[in-house]
């Protein structure tokens, strides 16, 4: 299906787009949204996308099919009108804060504001002040900013299948929030930070624990180190004018030291700890035909989810802790000696892509008499605010290597920060001198890339294992329903809970426009990373024999929940 | 805490829609019916067992006027405040009965649970201005003495 419109007075030639909105934007015309994302449903409530037909009627362009000969125009004196109407009266019901907002110079209100250059307000500020909910270790929600276009409703329940927030009420008393005027921390909410990417203003936003990490760099009796998850590396540079998929570790290890980090890692060697007990775990399940499949364990928002709904699955899941828990245990195994010969006490900050994270360090379980194994996490847009409050030219920082004995990676722990990494991670160990190097890329392929769910079969000494990658929780949770339905086997699934992985975690740079294209960039950039290495496998890496044998001993607990 | 054991009544009600989540509306009107509103208890029970999230339950709980999620009084007033009773002066009568009852505009429901006040936009009874109902017997033409008398006579007959 195709044809012609005629968009402003010119020739418009369209093909498969869904909607006008898309024939627009792809003829060079930024139309203005708030609600509408390609990947979500169309729910036309912001009507900023309206233009004025031929015939003089105003309609939605999310919400109509391109016709032919269709004749619009999207900047009519009546469309400009209205599209300013919207704009004051949405401005009129919002905490105009500014100058102190998280999001500014980043909010699609502020922006479209300035855009269609609102200098005034003619209506009065109807506000009641409401309660910031800030119960959530990982995301803070301030209605008082909420536009109610209700993409984190519709990411909530779409992609994720969580449904913590809704709309509730009606009409003008429309509000967004948890069912039952719950606090975020006491609802089924998996920390996951979808809703802050999709979110337009900053009424949901980040947990900013940058202060905890300048008091302990200013601390001088405190040994700062610091673990750099492999997403991070992909979309940071974002943040400062770089494409998605460049890879920044190199700036990131220079910049780390310039703010007073005083040791510089990569979680993407843990990755490769969890590699080892991971595989090592599957193996003994796999031959003893126990609690399959196994599911991994890395992401923690997949684990909240499986808890809250899957209870009886808990038993599947891999009892290996995160890269992120695994690095913190080795970490203050080998600095607890240190400390007590130099009389440092030693903070662990991570570097994450994900707001979960900073749940998943919070977890009880994760602290030992007292001291957390990971003490502060920040993602991927904290560090940018850091880089960015001491002022220094990212373009222009010379790359630098990361610091010993914790900062080489395999491949194989790099590629964990995107669907389907993980998996080829344990494959990698698993095949090994089992398979002729073509038959590896073939397999590995199937693992690889952005759909919903990924299968692969390999026979291991004459006995076929299957396995299923999923990401996206509410494919996992069809894959899960699947699986108890007796419809599918498999012997190993990975979950991770947000699209495309960890590259496209709630704590990453929010893309301009929320696309495939941005996680495939981030997620090459992963893989170009792993094809320049020369460890591929986890079990090559000699700094894990070094870890089992110096540091672990015969400690190899510490790497596993109990 | 809603403590009454509910499983059984609430199961046989989804049971008798199908286990549908389509019929979700339906499902929540009988349990309104069964316990004069919807305890948070039975909203969450019924999400759970048609696998929806609470969020769109409580979400359709309080789209519509007509689902409460506070326990109601036995008695149930409504007050009519559409343009046709409205002009011929609801709101003196409104007050009449807040004043009687002692409840206000955020407080609707007696302490003792005799009586919930509700204002309707219309009671489609234009001819009868001002109208109010209670348990839905239509009282015609009210002054604020005459609904005072009307509390009265119920609350006498309650007492006996």
């Amino acid at each position: 299906m195709g044809g012609t419109m005629i968009i402003d007075g010119r020739k418009v030639k369209y093909t498969n787009q869904k909607n006008i909105l898309s024939v627009i934007r792809d003829a060079g015309i930024d139309l203005p949204t708030f609600c509408y994302h390609s990947e979500l449903s169309i729910y036309g409530a912001c009507r900023m996308c309206t233009v004025e037909t031929s015939t003089g009627k105003i309609i939605a362009t999310c919400s109509e099919v391109p016709r032919d000969g269709m004749e619009i125009y999207t900047n009519s004196p009546r469309i400009r009108k209205y599209r300013k109407m919207i704009l004051e009266l949405l401005l009129s019901n919002h905490d105009r804060d500014c100058t102190v907002c998280e999001r500014t110079g980043k909010c699609q209100l502020q922006k479209l504001a300035k855009r269609y250059g609102i200098n005034r307000i003619r209506f009065n500020q109807l506000i009641e002040e409401q309660e910031v909910d800030n119960s959530s270790p990982s995301i803070i929600r301030n209605p008082n900013k909420c536009i109610k276009c209700g993409d984190c409703v519709m990411v909530c329940d779409e992609i994720q299948g969580v449904g913590a927030l809704g709309f509730t009420h009606r009409g003008t008393e429309v509000q967004i929030k948890p069912a039952f005027n719950k606090k975020l921390s006491e609802t089924n909410c998996v920390n996951c930070g979808q809703c802050r990417i999709v979110c337009p203003t900053a009424a949901i936003t980040i947990r900013n624990e940058t202060q905890k990490v300048w008091d302990a760099i200013y601390d001088k009796n405190t040994r700062v180190i610091a673990q750099i998850a492999p997403a991070v590396r992909v979309a940071l540079g974002e943040e400062f004018g770089m494409k998605p998929g460049e890879v920044t570790i190199g700036k990131i290890a220079s910049i780390l030291r310039k703010i007073g980090v005083d040791e510089v890692y990569d979680t993407a060697l843990s990755a490769d700890l969890t590699v080892m007990e991971e595989s090592n775990e599957f193996l003994e399940r796999f031959s003893n035909n126990e609690n399959l499949p196994l599911f991994t364990s890395c992401c923690p928002a997949w684990v909240k989810f499986a808890e809250n709904k899957y209870p009886e699955l808990i038993k599947n899941i891999s009892t290996c802790k995160s890269p992120q828990q695994m690095f913190g245990a080795v970490a203050r195994e080998y600095y607890n000696k240190k400390d007590k010969e130099d009389g440092q006490k030693t903070f662990i900050v991570s570097i994450m892509p994900c707001t979960a994270k900073k749940a998943e360090a919070a977890r009880p379980e994760f602290t030992h008499d007292g001291v957390r194994e990971v003490d502060v996490v920040l993602t991927t847009q904290e560090l940018a605010i850091m880089i960015k409050e001491i002022g220094i030219n990212f373009q222009d920082v010379e790359e630098e290597s990361l610091d010993m004995p914790f900062g080489i990676a395999s491949g194989a722990g790099i590629i964990f920060g995107t669907t389907g990494g993980v998996t080829e991670a344990v494959l990698r160990r698993l095949l090994k001198d089992k398979f002729g190097k073509d038959d590896c890329e073939i397999i590995f392929n199937s693992v690889r890339g952005l759909d919903a769910v990924k299968e692969a079969s390999v026979e291991v000494d004459g006995k076929v294992i299957n396995i299923a990658v999923v990401h996206g929780l509410k494919d996992a949770d069809s894959l899960i329903k699947q699986i108890k339905k007796g419809e599918k086997h498999y012997d190993l699934v990975e979950v991770m809970a947000c699209k495309g992985g960890c590259i496209a975690g709630g704590g990453q740079p929010v893309p301009r426009i929320i696309t495939k294209e941005t996680r495939a960039l981030r997620a090459a950039g992963l893989y170009n990373i792993d094809k320049t290495k020369l460890i591929k496998s986890s079990d090559e890496n000699y700094i894990i024999k070094n870890i089992y044998e110096d540091i672990l001993k015969d400690n190899n607990h510490i790497l596993h929940v109990k | 805490m809603f403590k009454v054991d509910f499983k059984e009544k609430v199961d046989a009600i989804i049971l008798r829609h199908n286990s549908d989540k389509k019929k979700i509306i339906g499902i929540i009107q009988e349990v309104q019916k069964e316990y004069n509103y919807l305890p948070e208890e039975v909203l969450v029970y019924i999400a759970d067992t048609l696998d929806m999230s609470h969020s769109k339950i409580y979400g359709i709980a309080t789209f519509y006027e007509n689902f409460s999620l506070e326990p109601k009084g036995k008695n149930i007033i409504k007050i009519c405040d559409g343009t046709a009773c409205h002009v011929r002066d609801s709101i003196p009568i409104l007050k009449a009965i807040y004043k009687e009852l002692n409840l206000n505009d955020k407080k609707n429901t007696t302490d003792d649970m005799m009586f919930t006040v509700e204002t309707v936009s219309c009671l489609g009874a234009c001819g009868l201005a001002p109208v109010i109902t209670i348990n839905d017997e239509v009282y015609p033409k009210v002054t604020p003495e005459s609904v005072v008398e009307i509390l009265k006579r119920i609350r006498m007959e309650e007492a006996v």
